[in-house]
Formats: C-alpha cells, sequence, structure tokens
C-alpha cells in the first residue's frame, strides 16, 4: 500500500511544523523520516497516521490512491508504534496485543478462539513466544517495543507507522533490533515510514531516507544517494561526520574525514596536498580518528583503519602531509 | 560492613526529634480524638446510644447521608469530565479553568453558603415566589404526573416543592452548598495524576479502532482508578464534616435542616456535653474509615505504581 503525501501543511498557534510537504512512499519500502528534533518529522507521521490534522487548505493524504485526509485515525487502518511503547500497563501482553481485534464491532469481531490463536501468531512473529501471560512493567526496553509492534500489527494495518522506534533504549539493544527488524520487514512486506533522527539508523535501516529541517523536506532519495551526493550543506552536515573547509571568503569544502589520506611529509605536492600536524589521535576500536592541524590553522577530521595507523606508525605531534584520495576527487 | 550513614545528627538530637513529633502528634491530633471518645461516654453506653437515636439525631444523620449522596456522585462525575478536558485537550481559556475549579477551595466557607443566601433568600434575586413562576410550567407537568402515574408519590413531592420552591433554609440549599464546597476534590486529585500519564495511552487506542466511551472504561479508567478512589474518599470526608457553609445556608430547623455537624454545635450550645460528643464519635469514626481507606488505596495503587511504563 504506497502512501502519497501532498502537499500538507501545519501550524500550531504562530508556529509553523510543516510547510508544503509533498512525499511518495512507495508500496512496500521502508522509509525513514529522518531530521533534527523539530524538523516536523513526528508531526508528519502524526499526520498519516490521523492522530492530527493538517492545516485547511490543498493538503492530502492518499492511501494507494484513496483520499484519507478526512477518515479517523481508527479507520484508516494504521499500526503505529509510539516511542515509548504506550502499552496498556494494566493488561497483560495477551491483552494489550488482542486490544485491536476486542473493540471492533460485533460483526467484524473474531470469536475468543481466534483471536487467541491470532495473538499467538503474532507473539511468535515478534519472537516473544511464552510472554503473553506477562505485564509490561515485567519486559525488557526491547521486548516492549515488540509487544507494541505487535499489538499494531494485530490489526493487519495497510501501513505501519513507526515514532523513533529504538529512541528509548541502549546501543546494544538498538542495533540487535534494527537489524531484526529490517529483516522483519521484508519478511512482512508491509509499507513502512518510520521516525528518527540518529542518521546512522536511518542509512542502515532504510530503502529511502527523507532528510527534513524547519518544516520542510530537504532531500529524498536511497541511503546511497543521499549520503554520497547532499544536495545541500545541511544534508551534507546531518548525514555524518564531515570536515567543513573554508577554502576562500565565503568558499566552503565538504570533505568526510575517511576520504582523506595521510602521507608522510617526503611526499607532500603542493598542488594537491596540504601539511599538518597530529593534535590528537583516538585509536581505539577498529577505526582510529585524526585530529590534524593544518598550517592555515583549520582543524581536519581524519578516519583511517588501525591497520594503516600501524603501517605509518603516527603519534601525536608528527607533521604530515594530508591529501584528498583521489578517487574523491569530483 | 557498615551501613552508609546520610544524617550527620548525633543519636540523642535524633532520639529528641523524634519525641518531640511524637509529643505535638499527641497532643494535636490523638488528644482530642481520646477527649472525643471519653466525653461521649462519660455518662455511660447508655446516654451515648441514646444520644444517637434522638430523632432529631436521627434527621441530621440522615441529611447529612443525603448530601454527601448527591454532592459526591456528582462531583466524581463534573471531577472525572473536568480532569479529562482540561489534560487531554488544549484550548483557550484551560488556565482559567483550572483556576476556577480551585475556587471553592479559595473562598470561606461562610462565604460559600452567604451566596446562596443572597441568589435564593427571601431577599435575593431569585427569592422563592419569583422562582415559583419560572418554575410553574414544571409543577403543572409534574402536578399531571402525580395524578396518573404508579410513581404518584414521588411526583407529588416534586409538584409539591416546585409550587413553593425553597432552596435557602431547606435541603436543596445544603444540598447546594456542600455540593459547591467538594468541588474540587476529584478533579484536584485527578488532573496531576492524568497529566502525568499523558494521552500516549488513549492515542494508542485510537489508533487501534477503539471509540471514546471504550477508550475511557478500558483504558483511562484502569489507570486513573485508585486516585480516583481517593478523591471520592476525600470529597466524601469533607461533605459529611462540612459546618461553614451548610450552616449559613440551613438556619438551623431542628429535625429538618440540621446536619449532623450543625446539631452537634447545638448540642454543645444547650449544654448537652456527651450528647454533642456522642454524635461527634460518628464524624471521629468517619475519619477514621477514611484514614484507614486512604492508606489501604495508597498502598494498593502503590502495587500498581510498579506497573507504570
Amino acid at each position: 500500500m504506497s502512501i502519497s503525501i501532498q502537499s500538507i501543511s501545519k501550524t500550531f498557534g504562530s508556529y509553523k511544523a510543516l510547510e508544503d510537504v509533498s512525499l511518495e512512499v512507495p508500496n512496500g519500502s521502508l522509509t525513514a523520516l529522518l531530521g533534527p528534533s523539530g524538523s516536523g518529522k513526528t508531526t508528519l507521521l502524526r499526520i498519516v497516521a490521523g492522530l492530527e490534522f493538517a492545516d485547511d487548505g490543498p493538503g492530502n493524504i492518499l492511501f494507494h490512491g484513496e483520499n484519507v485526509s478526512g477518515v479517523p485515525a481508527g479507520r484508516r487502518g494504521v499500526g503505529f508504534v509510539f516511542q515509548h511503547y504506550a502499552l496498556f500497563r494494566h493488561m497483560t501482553v495477551a491483552q494489550n496485543i488482542a486490544f485491536g481485534l476486542t473493540v471492533l464491532p460485533l460483526s467484524k469481531r473474531p470469536s475468543r478462539t481466534e483471536i487467541r490463536e491470532r495473538v499467538h501468531e503474532l507473539l511468535g512473529l515478534v519472537r516473544l513466544d511464552g510472554l503473553d501471560k506477562r505485564r509490561p512493567h515485567e519486559l525488557s526496553g526491547g521486548q516492549r517495543q515488540r509487544v507494541a509492534l505487535a499489538r499494531a500489527l494485530a490489526i493487519r494495518p495497510r501501513v505501519l507507522l513507526l515514532d523513533e522506534p529504538f529512541g528509548a533504549l541502549d546501543a546494544k539493544v538498538r542495533k540487535d533490533l534494527r537489524r531484526w527488524l529490517r529483516v522483519f520487514h521484508d519478511q512482512i512486506g508491509l509499507t513502512t515510514l518510520f521516525v528518527t533522527h540518529d542518521q546512522e539508523e536511518a542509512l542502515e535501516l532504510a530503502d529511502q531516507v527523507v532528510v527534513m529541517r524547519n518544516a520542510r523536506i530537504e532531500q529524498v532519495g536511497d541511503p546511497q544517494t543521499v549520503y554520497d551526493h547532499p544536495r545541500s550543506s545541511f544534508v551534507y552536515e546531518f548525514l555524518g561526520n564531515v570536515n567543513k573547509l573554508i577554502e576562500s571568503e565565503g568558499i566552503h569544502r565538504y570533505i568526510r574525514p575517511q576520504e582523506i589520506e595521510i602521507l608522510f611529509v617526503a611526499e607532500f605536492n603542493p598542488d594537491t596536498d596540504k601539511l599538518g600536524q597530529i593534535q590528537h589521535l583516538f585509536s581505539a576500536g577498529p577505526v582510529a580518528t585524526l585530529s590534524v592541524r593544518l598550517t592555515d590553522g583549520q582543524f581536519l577530521e581524519v578516519e583511517m583503519s588501525r591497520k594503516q595507523l600501524d603501517e605509518l606508525a603516527l603519534d601525536t605531534g608528527d607533521e604530515v602531509t594530508v591529501r584528498v584520495k583521489p578517487e574523491e576527487l569530483p | 560492613m557498615d551501613h552508609l550513614q546520610v544524617t550527620t545528627e548525633s543519636r540523642p538530637v535524633r532520639t529528641l526529634l523524634i519525641l518531640s513529633a511524637l509529643a505535638v502528634l499527641s497532643l494535636f491530633l490523638l488528644l482530642p480524638l481520646f477527649a472525643v471518645f471519653t466525653e461521649a461516654l462519660r455518662r455511660g453506653w447508655e446516654v451515648f446510644f441514646a444520644s444517637l437515636t434522638d430523632d432529631m439525631a436521627w434527621s441530621a444523620i440522615k441529611l447529612t447521608l443525603i448530601a454527601a449522596g448527591v454532592s459526591v456522585p456528582l462531583n466524581t462525575l463534573f471531577g472525572l469530565a473536568a480532569a479529562w478536558l482540561v489534560t487531554k485537550y488544549r484550548f483557550k481559556g484551560r488556565a482559567l479553568l483550572i483556576s476556577l475549579i480551585d475556587l471553592p477551595f479559595a473562598v470561606s466557607p461562610v462565604i460559600a453558603g452567604l451566596v446562596w443566601v443572597m441568589i435564593f433568600g427571601a431577599k435575593g434575586w431569585l427569592p422563592p415566589a419569583r422562582l415559583a413562576e419560572l418554575l410553574a410550567p414544571l409543577a403543572s407537568l409534574a402536578g399531571k404526573a402525580a395524578s396518573n402515574d404508579s410513581f404518584g408519590g414521588l411526583f407529588e413531592g416534586i409538584a409539591a416543592w416546585l409550587a413553593d420552591p425553597r432552596i435557602v433554609f431547606a435541603t436543596p440549599g445544603i444540598i447546594i452548598a456542600t455540593v459547591f464546597v467538594t468541588f474540587p476534590f476529584v478533579a484536584r486529585e485527578l488532573i496531576p495524576l492524568m497529566e502525568t500519564q499523558g494521552s500516549d495511552q488513549e492515542e494508542a487506542a485510537v489508533t487501534l479502532g477503539a471509540g471514546g466511551w471504550r477508550i475511557f472504561l478500558r483504558v483511562t479508567l484502569p489507570n486513573i482508578k485508585w486516585g480516583l478512589l481517593y478523591g471520592v474518599l476525600l470529597c466524601n470526608a469533607r461533605a459529611m464534616g462540612e459546618f461553614g457553609a451548610v450552616s449559613v445556608v440551613s438556619g438551623h430547623i431542628r429535625g429538618h435542616t440540621n446536619t449532623l455537624p450543625l446539631h452537634i454545635e447545638v448540642l454543645y450550645n444547650e449544654y448537652q456535653f456527651s450528647a454533642a460528643f456522642a454524635c461527634a464519635t460518628l464524624l471521629a469514626l468517619l475519619a477514621l474509615v477514611t484514614l484507614g481507606l486512604k492508606s489501604l488505596v495508597e498502598r494498593l495503587s502503590g502495587q500498581s505504581a510498579k506497573g507504570k511504563h
């Protein structure tokens, strides 16, 4: 089920949360809304869900061509997973997951046995077999997250919406759950839109990344494209570490830390290279980060593998030559 | 291993502090309670029970129960609605509404009584004669209902009251004053609770297709039940114990408009100390029962609070 967002605007009092935003989310894709806080990404997600309504105007939300702008949230057929899960804390896991089915009108409501079967099927799907009698407070963060996901999926939604799905988890669980969600998405093939402020998460997980800033969409593309060909300096800086060098008055040049190589002073070529001195060395982990102070006083961050660093036998205070790797030159 | 000491006071100082706290507590809380029961029983159990089963006492007890019986459910409904409105929605005048809910706490109970006398009293804006004119259509309706309905007795009473609608110095005035004074209790208890719980769970229920009533009954109510119960308890304690506002609108007509607190005052002023204290034991017992239930509610809600998040 594709989602089509057509010139949506939203203001809260005098604050503009979204300004004429349009976006196509292809059927079956996993799309990330990426941006700093206040960029409007969560508001956009809530408007798609029907938890918030766009300003009057030409704006529309279409699910697979069907205009759902005026349809209330409960009848849109969206599965929504909240940042803090919003599990019903007085209900068991099974009751939480079954909720959406038990509130269906009698004519559409499955029988008790059918509901029980569906709950067990979903528990298996999110790998929480046997936890049906637990209450939310007896679960870990990652488990709660998956209960929330199962609860959202129980109503067989047309689209899945996730608000900062990993925001409240610690780093390790976050990474595991992220990988799992990617596999899970490919398995169920449900069109999914998720909000995140973590560029690494968006780039690793999504088929399509939507970079947002100040109530507008800055760039849309697959992760490789937005990372390699950022359309603005904002996207460049937001999508990962980047060096911003002042070449001359008003002209900046962006270079990613891994696009630079370090050579010995003897190899210096005045046409392409710069000279500098190593100020700091962070070499914990497989990738080493060097901070180099150039002769004009600007600082440059450089990344290289530990192996390379060991081969060059560099140390703080060493004079070096820095060069943009030839393959990275425009 | 030694336990970490957080306090720096020496042992004698701490003992002294604890003892003085206990002394203050006994002087101001336990001693009066003890005095009530000893005074009540000074002339024996027979007098004690006689004072409680006396006609006047019995009518005061009934009136107190009626006033509480009307105002507690009314203010529970109101408190729920107000807390829901104030915490789940943002609108213009919200802050003003929150302050208005607190108004009965802010004004003196005497004023709270006087306003009703000024509105519905014989020299007020809507004296009984004027009110009777306004209610005349209703009165005739009730009269008709009384003549041909099996609930005739009830409608007869209503018709009689509508023909001569006395509010001040009558039961309706006492109920109105009690409702006014106990207005904020439930709302005050629920607003902070619902504020911290946010609307996440309700929104989740919305996306899952639940309607308003179902969300309230299955999601909101279970989350606030202990706070609600606590508010109802305090509301009831105040409704039964209220003196000031009720005293102004009551007119102290014995056997008609005396509530239990007012009855106690009358007895005391007539030097019937034992009878006064005997009736006072009822209010003291109400306080003790309220306290007991209150701590029970706190314990139970503490247990379920582990389930937060």
